[in-house]
Protein backbone atom coordinates (compact mmCIF):
# COMPACT_ATOMS: atom_id res chain seq x y z
CA UNK A 1 0.00 0.00 0.00
CA UNK A 2 1.81 3.49 -0.87
CA UNK A 3 0.56 6.78 0.59
CA UNK A 4 1.82 10.25 -1.62
CA UNK A 5 3.67 11.76 1.57
CA UNK A 6 2.89 16.09 0.78
CA UNK A 7 5.76 18.16 2.80
CA UNK A 8 4.22 20.64 4.94
CA UNK A 9 5.98 23.41 3.07
CA UNK A 10 4.21 22.15 -0.42
CA UNK A 11 0.70 22.08 1.23
CA UNK A 12 -1.47 24.72 -0.34
CA UNK A 13 -4.98 23.36 -0.99
CA UNK A 14 -6.03 20.81 -2.62
CA UNK A 15 -5.04 20.59 -5.96
CA UNK A 16 -1.51 21.77 -4.96
CA UNK A 17 -0.55 18.03 -4.42
CA UNK A 18 3.24 17.92 -6.22
CA UNK A 19 3.16 14.99 -8.43
CA UNK A 20 7.04 15.17 -10.44
CA UNK A 21 9.89 14.26 -8.11
CA UNK A 22 8.37 12.78 -5.67
CA UNK A 23 8.86 9.12 -5.15
CA UNK A 24 6.03 7.16 -2.78
CA UNK A 25 6.30 6.55 1.00
CA UNK A 26 5.87 3.23 2.29
CA UNK A 27 3.47 3.00 5.24
CA UNK A 28 3.06 -0.19 7.34
CA UNK A 29 5.54 -2.94 7.53
CA UNK A 30 8.63 -2.54 5.51
CA UNK A 31 9.75 -4.02 2.69
CA UNK A 32 11.72 -7.13 2.70
CA UNK A 33 13.45 -5.55 -0.50
CA UNK A 34 14.53 -3.10 1.78
CA UNK A 35 18.17 -4.22 2.20
CA UNK A 36 18.94 -5.04 -1.48
CA UNK A 37 17.81 -2.17 -3.54
CA UNK A 38 20.69 -1.76 -5.54
CA UNK A 39 20.49 1.20 -8.14
CA UNK A 40 19.01 0.77 -12.00
CA UNK A 41 20.27 -0.23 -14.95
CA UNK A 42 22.00 2.45 -16.64
CA UNK A 43 22.60 1.38 -20.39
CA UNK A 44 25.40 4.28 -20.72
CA UNK A 45 27.27 2.84 -17.88
CA UNK A 46 27.19 -0.79 -19.77
CA UNK A 47 28.15 1.06 -23.43
CA UNK A 48 30.16 4.06 -22.78
CA UNK A 49 33.56 3.16 -20.41
CA UNK A 50 35.18 6.59 -21.28
CA UNK A 51 32.93 9.72 -22.30
CA UNK A 52 35.02 11.72 -23.25
CA UNK A 53 36.27 10.10 -25.76
CA UNK A 54 33.60 7.78 -26.56
CA UNK A 55 31.74 8.81 -29.80
CA UNK A 56 28.09 7.88 -31.53
CA UNK A 57 28.12 7.06 -35.19
CA UNK A 58 25.59 6.39 -37.60
CA UNK A 59 25.81 3.56 -39.93
CA UNK A 60 25.26 4.66 -43.91
CA UNK A 61 26.48 1.01 -45.87
CA UNK A 62 26.16 -2.59 -45.96
CA UNK A 63 29.88 -3.23 -45.80
CA UNK A 64 29.85 -5.19 -42.41
CA UNK A 65 26.56 -6.49 -42.47
CA UNK A 66 28.39 -10.25 -42.08
CA UNK A 67 29.54 -8.64 -38.87
CA UNK A 68 25.99 -8.07 -38.00
CA UNK A 69 26.41 -4.02 -38.66
CA UNK A 70 23.52 -2.92 -40.40
CA UNK A 71 22.54 0.54 -41.86
CA UNK A 72 21.09 2.33 -39.46
CA UNK A 73 22.91 1.24 -36.12
CA UNK A 74 24.83 3.23 -33.93
CA UNK A 75 28.31 2.72 -33.15
CA UNK A 76 29.86 3.81 -30.23
CA UNK A 77 33.40 4.26 -30.99
CA UNK A 78 36.11 5.02 -28.05
CA UNK A 79 39.30 6.89 -29.55
CA UNK A 80 41.20 5.84 -26.23
CA UNK A 81 41.24 2.17 -27.02
CA UNK A 82 44.23 0.57 -28.52
CA UNK A 83 43.47 -0.83 -32.29
CA UNK A 84 44.58 -3.77 -33.11
CA UNK A 85 44.41 -6.55 -35.50
CA UNK A 86 41.20 -8.08 -35.26
CA UNK A 87 39.14 -5.15 -33.97
CA UNK A 88 36.31 -3.39 -35.87
CA UNK A 89 37.44 0.25 -36.01
CA UNK A 90 36.53 3.15 -37.73
CA UNK A 91 39.21 4.73 -40.01
CA UNK A 92 39.22 7.85 -42.06
CA UNK A 93 40.20 6.95 -45.26
CA UNK A 94 40.98 9.51 -48.42
CA UNK A 95 38.69 12.20 -46.17
CA UNK A 96 35.84 9.88 -45.20
CA UNK A 97 34.91 7.98 -42.19
CA UNK A 98 34.56 4.19 -42.89
CA UNK A 99 33.83 1.49 -40.70
CA UNK A 100 36.07 -2.56 -41.46
CA UNK A 101 37.57 -4.93 -39.28
CA UNK A 102 41.39 -3.83 -38.98
CA UNK A 103 44.03 -6.53 -39.87
CA UNK A 104 47.95 -6.51 -40.70
CA UNK A 105 49.55 -4.44 -38.48
CA UNK A 106 50.39 -0.89 -37.44
CA UNK A 107 51.41 1.18 -40.50
CA UNK A 108 50.61 -1.09 -42.62
CA UNK A 109 46.96 -2.00 -41.93
CA UNK A 110 44.56 -3.31 -44.35
CA UNK A 111 40.53 -3.02 -43.90
CA UNK A 112 38.56 -5.34 -44.47
CA UNK A 113 34.81 -5.42 -45.36
CA UNK A 114 32.35 -8.24 -43.80
CA UNK A 115 30.23 -7.82 -47.31
CA UNK A 116 31.55 -9.86 -50.51
CA UNK A 117 30.43 -7.12 -52.44
CA UNK A 118 33.59 -4.86 -50.61
CA UNK A 119 36.84 -5.53 -51.14
CA UNK A 120 39.45 -5.21 -48.84
CA UNK A 121 41.08 -1.31 -48.20
CA UNK A 122 45.10 -1.78 -48.02
CA UNK A 123 46.56 1.08 -46.55
CA UNK A 124 49.92 1.71 -48.47
CA UNK A 125 52.41 4.50 -48.92
CA UNK A 126 50.15 7.98 -49.49
CA UNK A 127 47.24 6.72 -49.01
CA UNK A 128 45.98 8.50 -46.05
CA UNK A 129 44.51 6.75 -43.64
CA UNK A 130 44.21 6.99 -39.87
CA UNK A 131 42.19 4.79 -37.30
CA UNK A 132 39.25 7.18 -35.79
CA UNK A 133 38.53 5.00 -32.87
CA UNK A 134 37.79 1.45 -31.73
CA UNK A 135 33.85 0.03 -32.02
CA UNK A 136 33.13 -1.27 -28.72
CA UNK A 137 29.58 -1.35 -29.10
CA UNK A 138 26.59 -1.65 -31.41
CA UNK A 139 23.49 -0.40 -30.44
CA UNK A 140 20.16 -1.10 -32.83
CA UNK A 141 16.54 0.12 -31.78
CA UNK A 142 13.92 -2.14 -33.17
CA UNK A 143 10.89 -0.09 -34.05
CA UNK B 1 64.91 34.06 -7.37
CA UNK B 2 64.58 36.34 -4.53
CA UNK B 3 61.60 36.86 -1.90
CA UNK B 4 59.35 39.48 -1.84
CA UNK B 5 58.46 41.45 1.60
CA UNK B 6 55.25 41.77 2.35
CA UNK B 7 54.28 45.04 1.39
CA UNK B 8 51.10 44.42 -0.29
CA UNK B 9 49.99 40.87 1.15
CA UNK B 10 49.10 39.77 -2.53
CA UNK B 11 52.61 38.75 -3.76
CA UNK B 12 54.23 36.66 -4.12
CA UNK B 13 51.50 33.39 -4.22
CA UNK B 14 53.92 30.86 -2.96
CA UNK B 15 56.42 32.71 -0.61
CA UNK B 16 59.55 30.78 -1.69
CA UNK B 17 58.32 27.67 -2.74
CA UNK B 18 58.34 27.63 -6.66
CA UNK B 19 55.60 26.67 -8.33
CA UNK B 20 55.02 25.14 -11.77
CA UNK B 21 51.85 26.20 -14.03
CA UNK B 22 51.13 24.60 -17.41
CA UNK B 23 49.09 26.02 -20.01
CA UNK B 24 47.59 24.20 -22.01
CA UNK B 25 45.35 25.25 -25.48
CA UNK B 26 43.84 23.84 -28.79
CA UNK B 27 45.49 24.75 -31.99
CA UNK B 28 42.88 26.57 -34.03
CA UNK B 29 39.84 25.37 -31.84
CA UNK B 30 37.12 25.62 -33.99
CA UNK B 31 38.52 24.23 -37.41
CA UNK B 32 40.29 21.46 -35.23
CA UNK B 33 36.70 20.47 -34.46
CA UNK B 34 35.43 20.57 -37.65
CA UNK B 35 38.65 18.27 -38.97
CA UNK B 36 37.71 15.81 -36.15
CA UNK B 37 34.65 14.78 -37.93
CA UNK B 38 35.30 15.70 -41.55
CA UNK B 39 39.58 14.58 -42.20
CA UNK B 40 38.59 15.86 -45.80
CA UNK B 41 39.59 19.28 -44.15
CA UNK B 42 42.84 18.09 -43.28
CA UNK B 43 45.59 20.68 -44.78
CA UNK B 44 43.04 22.30 -46.84
CA UNK B 45 42.47 26.17 -45.88
CA UNK B 46 39.49 26.54 -43.02
CA UNK B 47 37.67 29.28 -41.79
CA UNK B 48 34.70 29.54 -39.66
CA UNK B 49 32.24 32.85 -39.53
CA UNK B 50 31.26 34.67 -36.17
CA UNK B 51 27.28 34.52 -35.50
CA UNK B 52 25.38 36.09 -38.22
CA UNK B 53 28.24 34.75 -40.65
CA UNK B 54 30.26 37.72 -39.87
CA UNK B 55 33.66 38.13 -39.39
CA UNK B 56 36.19 35.23 -39.51
CA UNK B 57 36.75 33.80 -35.35
CA UNK B 58 38.75 31.18 -36.76
CA UNK B 59 41.68 29.81 -39.32
CA UNK B 60 43.55 26.89 -40.31
CA UNK B 61 47.18 27.42 -40.87
CA UNK B 62 46.45 26.65 -44.45
CA UNK B 63 43.71 29.93 -44.50
CA UNK B 64 46.53 32.00 -42.32
CA UNK B 65 49.30 31.30 -45.05
CA UNK B 66 46.88 32.92 -47.52
CA UNK B 67 46.60 35.87 -45.63
CA UNK B 68 43.09 35.95 -44.09
CA UNK B 69 43.24 37.94 -40.94
CA UNK B 70 41.46 36.88 -37.67
CA UNK B 71 38.37 39.29 -37.02
CA UNK B 72 38.38 39.74 -40.73
CA UNK B 73 34.42 40.89 -42.29
CA UNK B 74 33.74 37.67 -44.51
CA UNK B 75 32.63 40.43 -46.89
CA UNK B 76 35.87 41.43 -47.68
CA UNK B 77 37.39 37.91 -47.87
CA UNK B 78 34.52 36.77 -49.70
CA UNK B 79 36.53 36.82 -53.27
CA UNK B 80 39.88 35.46 -51.89
CA UNK B 81 37.91 32.68 -50.06
CA UNK B 82 36.64 31.58 -53.79
CA UNK B 83 40.01 31.75 -55.75
CA UNK B 84 41.83 30.11 -53.35
CA UNK B 85 38.71 27.22 -52.28
CA UNK B 86 38.73 28.44 -48.77
CA UNK B 87 35.92 26.09 -46.75
CA UNK B 88 33.91 28.45 -45.01
CA UNK B 89 31.60 27.27 -41.82
CA UNK B 90 29.28 28.65 -40.14
CA UNK B 91 29.80 28.64 -36.15
CA UNK B 92 28.31 25.57 -34.67
CA UNK B 93 28.72 26.65 -30.75
CA UNK B 94 26.98 23.25 -29.98
CA UNK B 95 29.92 21.28 -30.98
CA UNK B 96 32.46 23.10 -29.92
CA UNK B 97 31.21 23.52 -26.08
CA UNK B 98 31.07 19.37 -25.94
CA UNK B 99 34.17 19.15 -27.80
CA UNK B 100 35.23 21.90 -25.57
CA UNK B 101 33.87 19.97 -22.24
CA UNK B 102 35.65 16.84 -23.22
CA UNK B 103 39.05 18.11 -23.83
CA UNK B 104 38.57 19.68 -19.95
CA UNK B 105 37.60 16.18 -18.68
CA UNK B 106 40.05 14.51 -20.07
CA UNK B 107 42.71 17.43 -18.59
CA UNK B 108 40.62 16.38 -15.51
CA UNK B 109 42.07 12.97 -15.38
CA UNK B 110 45.32 13.92 -15.53
CA UNK B 111 45.31 16.04 -12.30
CA UNK B 112 42.65 18.05 -10.55
CA UNK B 113 43.85 21.54 -10.60
CA UNK B 114 42.48 22.75 -13.82
CA UNK B 115 41.31 25.88 -14.60
CA UNK B 116 39.45 26.09 -17.10
CA UNK B 117 40.30 29.52 -18.88
CA UNK B 118 38.21 29.95 -21.86
CA UNK B 119 36.53 27.57 -24.09
CA UNK B 120 39.55 26.47 -25.74
CA UNK B 121 42.59 26.79 -22.80
CA UNK B 122 43.54 25.86 -19.52
CA UNK B 123 45.96 26.40 -16.93
CA UNK B 124 47.39 23.35 -14.74
CA UNK B 125 49.09 23.69 -11.28
CA UNK B 126 51.80 21.26 -11.52
CA UNK B 127 53.76 22.47 -8.45
CA UNK B 128 55.73 19.41 -6.98
CA UNK B 129 56.76 18.02 -10.28
CA UNK B 130 60.62 17.41 -11.00
CA UNK B 131 62.33 19.41 -13.79
CA UNK B 132 63.53 16.44 -15.67
CA UNK B 133 59.85 14.68 -15.47
CA UNK B 134 57.64 17.71 -16.47
CA UNK B 135 58.36 17.43 -20.46
CA UNK B 136 57.74 13.74 -20.77
CA UNK B 137 54.40 14.54 -18.40
CA UNK B 138 53.37 17.17 -20.79
CA UNK B 139 54.14 15.33 -23.70
CA UNK B 140 51.84 12.48 -22.28
CA UNK B 141 48.78 14.97 -21.97
CA UNK B 142 49.16 16.55 -25.39
CA UNK B 143 49.10 12.72 -27.11
CA UNK B 144 46.55 11.65 -24.72
CA UNK B 145 44.02 14.57 -25.60
CA UNK B 146 45.24 14.64 -28.94
CA UNK B 147 44.36 10.92 -29.40
CA UNK B 148 40.94 10.92 -27.26
CA UNK B 149 39.45 13.98 -28.89
CA UNK B 150 41.34 14.46 -32.03
CA UNK B 151 42.00 18.02 -31.38
CA UNK B 152 45.85 18.78 -31.45
CA UNK B 153 46.91 20.90 -28.43
CA UNK B 154 49.81 23.03 -27.49
CA UNK B 155 51.39 22.96 -23.83
CA UNK B 156 53.67 25.94 -22.20
CA UNK B 157 55.13 25.43 -18.88
CA UNK B 158 56.47 28.21 -16.70
CA UNK B 159 56.62 29.22 -12.79
CA UNK B 160 54.16 31.60 -13.29
CA UNK B 161 50.70 31.81 -15.40
CA UNK B 162 51.84 34.47 -17.24
CA UNK B 163 55.42 32.55 -17.98
CA UNK B 164 53.83 29.72 -18.86
CA UNK B 165 51.43 31.65 -21.63
CA UNK B 166 54.80 32.81 -22.86
CA UNK B 167 55.60 29.05 -23.24
CA UNK B 168 52.74 28.03 -24.73
CA UNK B 169 53.29 30.92 -27.94
CA UNK B 170 56.56 29.45 -28.26
CA UNK B 171 55.30 25.96 -28.64
CA UNK B 172 53.10 26.88 -31.10
CA UNK B 173 55.67 29.35 -33.40
CA UNK B 174 58.24 26.50 -32.97
CA UNK B 175 57.41 23.07 -34.45
CA UNK B 176 60.11 21.66 -33.67
CA UNK B 177 59.22 21.54 -29.81
CA UNK B 178 56.71 19.16 -30.52
CA UNK B 179 54.17 21.20 -29.44
CA UNK B 180 55.65 21.49 -26.08
CA UNK B 181 57.90 24.34 -24.73
CA UNK B 182 59.00 24.26 -21.22
CA UNK B 183 60.66 27.85 -19.63
CA UNK B 184 62.00 26.21 -16.22
CA UNK B 185 66.17 26.87 -17.33
CA UNK B 186 66.38 30.54 -16.90
CA UNK B 187 68.89 31.05 -20.04
CA UNK B 188 65.80 29.32 -22.12
CA UNK B 189 63.37 32.11 -20.31
CA UNK B 190 65.77 34.73 -21.24
CA UNK B 191 66.31 33.88 -24.47
CA UNK B 192 62.26 33.05 -24.83
CA UNK B 193 61.59 36.35 -23.45
CA UNK B 194 63.85 38.18 -25.53
CA UNK B 195 62.17 36.64 -28.48
CA UNK B 196 58.41 37.44 -27.12
CA UNK B 197 57.18 41.43 -28.50
CA UNK B 198 54.96 43.26 -26.32
CA UNK B 199 52.15 42.35 -27.69
CA UNK B 200 52.24 38.83 -27.25
CA UNK B 201 52.42 39.01 -23.57
CA UNK B 202 49.02 38.03 -21.40
CA UNK B 203 48.00 41.88 -20.39
CA UNK B 204 49.77 44.10 -22.27
CA UNK B 205 46.78 45.46 -24.86
CA UNK B 206 46.80 48.02 -27.11
CA UNK B 207 47.14 51.02 -24.61
CA UNK B 208 50.51 50.06 -22.74
CA UNK B 209 52.01 48.73 -25.54
CA UNK B 210 52.93 52.65 -27.03
CA UNK B 211 53.20 53.83 -23.96
CA UNK B 212 56.17 50.99 -23.70
CA UNK B 213 57.82 51.33 -26.72
CA UNK B 214 57.78 54.87 -26.40
CA UNK B 215 60.21 54.42 -23.34
CA UNK B 216 62.30 51.61 -25.58
CA UNK B 217 60.49 48.75 -24.31
CA UNK B 218 60.33 46.21 -26.56
CA UNK B 219 60.50 42.60 -25.63
CA UNK B 220 59.30 40.81 -22.72
CA UNK B 221 62.95 40.59 -21.08
CA UNK B 222 63.13 44.64 -21.16
CA UNK B 223 60.23 44.91 -19.37
CA UNK B 224 61.20 42.45 -16.92
CA UNK B 225 63.90 44.70 -16.44
CA UNK B 226 62.56 48.07 -15.98
CA UNK B 227 62.70 48.93 -11.73
CA UNK B 228 59.85 48.02 -9.56
CA UNK B 229 59.05 51.83 -8.68
CA UNK B 230 58.86 52.60 -12.60
CA UNK B 231 56.53 49.91 -13.70
CA UNK B 232 54.15 50.39 -10.63
CA UNK B 233 53.51 54.19 -11.80
CA UNK B 234 53.49 53.66 -15.24
CA UNK B 235 51.32 50.21 -15.16
CA UNK B 236 49.86 50.62 -11.19
CA UNK B 237 49.93 47.15 -9.38
CA UNK B 238 48.51 45.10 -11.80
CA UNK B 239 51.37 46.21 -14.04
CA UNK B 240 53.98 45.65 -11.07
CA UNK B 241 52.23 41.59 -10.70
CA UNK B 242 52.57 41.14 -13.86
CA UNK B 243 56.22 42.12 -14.51
CA UNK B 244 57.30 39.82 -11.46
CA UNK B 245 55.46 37.29 -13.08
CA UNK B 246 57.48 37.65 -15.97
CA UNK B 247 60.47 37.81 -13.63
CA UNK B 248 59.40 33.84 -12.38
CA UNK B 249 57.87 35.37 -9.45
CA UNK B 250 54.46 33.75 -8.97
CA UNK B 251 51.38 36.35 -8.27
CA UNK B 252 48.76 34.60 -9.31
CA UNK B 253 46.89 31.60 -8.33
CA UNK B 254 44.52 28.56 -10.03
CA UNK B 255 41.24 29.55 -9.80
CA UNK B 256 39.49 26.53 -9.64
CA UNK B 257 36.36 28.06 -7.83
CA UNK B 258 34.60 30.18 -10.09
CA UNK B 259 33.38 33.35 -8.52
CA UNK B 260 29.61 34.08 -9.16
CA UNK B 261 28.73 35.95 -11.65
CA UNK B 262 27.45 39.15 -11.65
CA UNK B 263 25.26 39.57 -14.79
CA UNK B 264 24.10 37.67 -17.71
CA UNK B 265 23.76 38.60 -21.20
CA UNK B 266 21.63 36.99 -23.96
CA UNK B 267 21.94 38.97 -27.26
CA UNK B 268 22.12 38.72 -30.66
CA UNK B 269 22.53 41.07 -33.81
CA UNK B 270 19.66 39.87 -36.67
CA UNK B 271 20.54 38.33 -39.58
CA UNK B 272 18.11 41.11 -41.34
CA UNK B 273 16.77 44.44 -40.16
CA UNK B 274 13.80 43.64 -38.13
CA UNK B 275 10.88 46.52 -38.48
CA UNK B 276 8.06 44.48 -37.10
CA UNK B 277 7.47 44.26 -33.47
CA UNK B 278 5.88 40.88 -33.55
CA UNK B 279 9.23 40.04 -34.64
CA UNK B 280 10.88 41.36 -31.92
CA UNK B 281 8.35 40.36 -29.49
CA UNK B 282 9.43 36.43 -30.77
CA UNK B 283 13.56 37.67 -30.38
CA UNK B 284 13.34 38.87 -26.90
CA UNK B 285 11.19 36.03 -25.82
CA UNK B 286 13.94 33.55 -27.06
CA UNK B 287 16.40 35.70 -25.39
CA UNK B 288 14.59 35.71 -21.77
CA UNK B 289 13.92 32.33 -21.94
CA UNK B 290 18.11 31.21 -22.66
CA UNK B 291 18.38 33.41 -19.83
CA UNK B 292 16.21 31.85 -17.29
CA UNK B 293 17.50 28.70 -18.12
CA UNK B 294 21.12 30.05 -17.95
CA UNK B 295 19.85 31.52 -14.31
CA UNK B 296 18.70 28.32 -13.35
CA UNK B 297 21.29 26.43 -15.21
CA UNK B 298 23.65 28.60 -12.47
CA UNK B 299 21.61 28.03 -9.34
CA UNK B 300 21.14 31.74 -9.76
CA UNK B 301 18.03 34.13 -9.23
CA UNK B 302 17.72 37.66 -10.95
CA UNK B 303 16.57 41.17 -9.28
CA UNK B 304 15.66 42.56 -12.48
CA UNK B 305 16.37 42.82 -16.31
CA UNK B 306 17.53 45.08 -18.53
CA UNK B 307 16.16 45.00 -22.37
CA UNK B 308 18.03 46.84 -25.12
CA UNK B 309 17.64 47.62 -28.70
CA UNK B 310 19.54 49.05 -31.34
CA UNK B 311 19.34 49.83 -35.11
CA UNK B 312 22.63 49.81 -36.94
CA UNK B 313 25.13 51.86 -35.90
CA UNK B 314 27.17 51.72 -39.12
CA UNK B 315 24.14 53.04 -41.43
CA UNK B 316 25.05 56.42 -40.46
CA UNK B 317 22.13 58.11 -42.51
CA UNK B 318 19.36 55.97 -41.38
CA UNK B 319 17.66 56.71 -38.56
CA UNK B 320 19.50 55.74 -35.26
CA UNK B 321 17.80 54.29 -32.36
CA UNK B 322 19.92 52.98 -28.94
CA UNK B 323 18.18 52.66 -25.77
CA UNK B 324 17.18 50.08 -22.99
CA UNK B 325 14.64 49.53 -20.01
CA UNK B 326 15.17 47.88 -16.82
CA UNK B 327 12.61 46.16 -15.05
CA UNK B 328 12.66 45.03 -11.69
CA UNK B 329 11.71 41.36 -10.48
CA UNK B 330 10.20 41.25 -7.73
CA UNK B 331 10.67 38.36 -6.43
CA UNK B 332 14.28 37.75 -7.68
CA UNK B 333 13.47 34.81 -10.07
CA UNK B 334 14.95 32.25 -12.55
CA UNK B 335 11.56 31.28 -13.66
CA UNK B 336 10.92 31.61 -17.63
CA UNK B 337 7.38 32.99 -17.56
CA UNK B 338 8.45 35.89 -15.36
CA UNK B 339 11.55 37.12 -16.92
CA UNK B 340 9.81 36.74 -20.62
CA UNK B 341 6.76 38.37 -19.16
CA UNK B 342 9.06 41.47 -17.83
CA UNK B 343 11.04 41.30 -20.98
CA UNK B 344 8.39 42.05 -23.06
CA UNK B 345 6.86 44.19 -21.26
CA UNK B 346 9.62 45.91 -21.57
CA UNK B 347 10.20 45.72 -24.81
CA UNK B 348 7.04 47.44 -25.67
CA UNK B 349 8.23 50.38 -23.96
CA UNK B 350 10.84 50.49 -25.87
CA UNK B 351 9.60 49.86 -29.31
CA UNK B 352 9.41 52.66 -31.72
CA UNK B 353 7.81 51.91 -35.11
CA UNK B 354 9.42 53.59 -37.81
CA UNK B 355 13.22 52.19 -37.42
CA UNK B 356 15.07 49.23 -38.74
CA UNK B 357 16.53 47.34 -35.72
CA UNK B 358 19.55 45.49 -36.34
CA UNK B 359 20.37 43.68 -32.46
CA UNK B 360 18.49 43.09 -29.66
CA UNK B 361 18.94 41.60 -26.49
CA UNK B 362 18.32 41.02 -22.22
CA UNK B 363 20.50 41.28 -18.98
CA UNK B 364 19.93 39.78 -16.16
CA UNK B 365 21.19 42.00 -13.41
CA UNK B 366 21.19 42.12 -8.94
CA UNK B 367 22.15 38.18 -9.63
CA UNK B 368 22.09 36.03 -6.15
CA UNK B 369 22.33 32.33 -5.26
CA UNK B 370 18.59 30.61 -5.48
CA UNK B 371 19.04 29.77 -1.57
CA UNK B 372 20.02 32.86 -0.29
CA UNK B 373 17.50 35.07 -2.36
CA UNK B 374 15.14 36.84 -0.08
CA UNK B 375 11.23 36.31 -0.64
CA UNK B 376 9.24 39.71 -0.64
CA UNK B 377 6.43 40.22 2.01
CA UNK B 378 3.77 40.88 -0.97
CA UNK B 379 4.67 38.71 -3.74
CA UNK B 380 4.63 34.91 -3.39
CA UNK B 381 6.54 32.49 -5.90
CA UNK B 382 3.98 29.76 -6.45
CA UNK B 383 5.24 26.28 -5.24
CA UNK B 384 4.50 24.61 -8.77
CA UNK B 385 6.89 26.84 -10.61
CA UNK B 386 10.10 25.49 -9.58
CA UNK B 387 8.87 21.38 -10.69
CA UNK B 388 7.59 23.32 -14.25
CA UNK B 389 10.96 24.67 -14.71
CA UNK B 390 12.71 21.55 -13.83
CA UNK B 391 10.32 19.84 -16.32
CA UNK B 392 10.85 22.15 -19.18
CA UNK B 393 14.58 22.52 -18.73
CA UNK B 394 14.67 18.29 -18.58
CA UNK B 395 12.52 18.10 -22.22
CA UNK B 396 14.97 20.70 -23.96
CA UNK B 397 17.96 18.76 -22.07
CA UNK B 398 16.18 15.48 -23.80
CA UNK B 399 15.12 16.71 -26.97
CA UNK B 400 17.45 19.48 -27.88
CA UNK B 401 17.19 22.96 -26.32
CA UNK B 402 14.35 24.98 -27.58
CA UNK B 403 12.38 21.63 -28.45
CA UNK B 404 9.59 23.33 -25.94
CA UNK B 405 9.46 27.24 -25.57
CA UNK B 406 7.17 29.51 -24.75
CA UNK B 407 4.34 30.85 -27.44
CA UNK B 408 5.95 34.10 -27.38
CA UNK B 409 9.29 32.88 -28.68
CA UNK B 410 7.89 30.45 -31.31
CA UNK B 411 6.08 32.98 -33.37
CA UNK B 412 8.52 34.68 -36.01
CA UNK B 413 11.55 33.21 -37.50
CA UNK B 414 12.46 36.79 -39.44
CA UNK B 415 15.12 37.81 -36.75
CA UNK B 416 17.17 34.54 -36.69
CA UNK B 417 20.81 34.88 -37.58
CA UNK B 418 22.35 33.89 -40.73
CA UNK B 419 24.10 30.84 -40.40
CA UNK B 420 24.44 29.64 -43.80
CA UNK B 421 27.15 26.54 -43.89
CA UNK B 422 27.24 25.33 -40.41
CA UNK B 423 28.12 21.53 -39.49
CA UNK B 424 25.81 19.23 -38.07
CA UNK B 425 26.01 19.21 -34.61
CA UNK B 426 28.04 15.65 -34.29
CA UNK B 427 27.65 15.01 -30.60
CA UNK B 428 24.79 16.36 -29.47
CA UNK B 429 21.77 16.04 -32.10
CA UNK B 430 20.46 12.16 -32.42
CA UNK B 431 19.50 13.46 -36.48
CA UNK B 432 22.79 14.84 -36.95
CA UNK B 433 25.58 12.47 -36.23
CA UNK B 434 28.40 11.74 -38.14
CA UNK B 435 27.71 8.64 -40.38
CA UNK B 436 30.14 6.05 -41.60
CA UNK B 437 29.56 3.59 -44.51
Amino acid sequence: MFFFCVKASQATSYEGFPLLGLSPVMAGFPSPAEDFIEGRLDLNEHLIRHPAATFLLRVAGESMKGASILPGDLLVVDRSVEAEAGRIVVAAVDGDLTVKRLAGAKDRWTLVAENPDFPPIRITEGRECSIWGVVTGVVRRMG
Amino acid sequence: MFYLGRGNGRCPAHGITPMLFALLDCNNFYVSCERVFDPSLNGRPVVVLSNNDGCVIARSQEAKDLGIAMGAPFFKVRELARRYGVLTYSSNYALYGDMSRRVMDSLMRFTPEVEVYSIDEAFLNLSGFKEKDITQYARDIRRAIGCWTGIPVSVGIGPTKTLAKLANRHAKKAPAMGGVAVLLDPDHRKDAMAATPLKDIWGIGHRLAPMLERNSIFTALDLSRQPDAWVQQKMGIVGLRLVYELRGIACQELETVVPDKKTTVVSRSFGKEVRAKADLESAVSSFAERAAEKLRNGNLVAGAVTVFLHTNRFKEHAPQYHHAVTMALDPATNHTGAIVAASLKGLRALYKAGFAYKKAGVMMLSLERAERAQMSLFAREHPHNAKTMQALDSINRRFGSGSIRYGSSALSKNWRMNQKHRSPRYTTRWDELPLVD
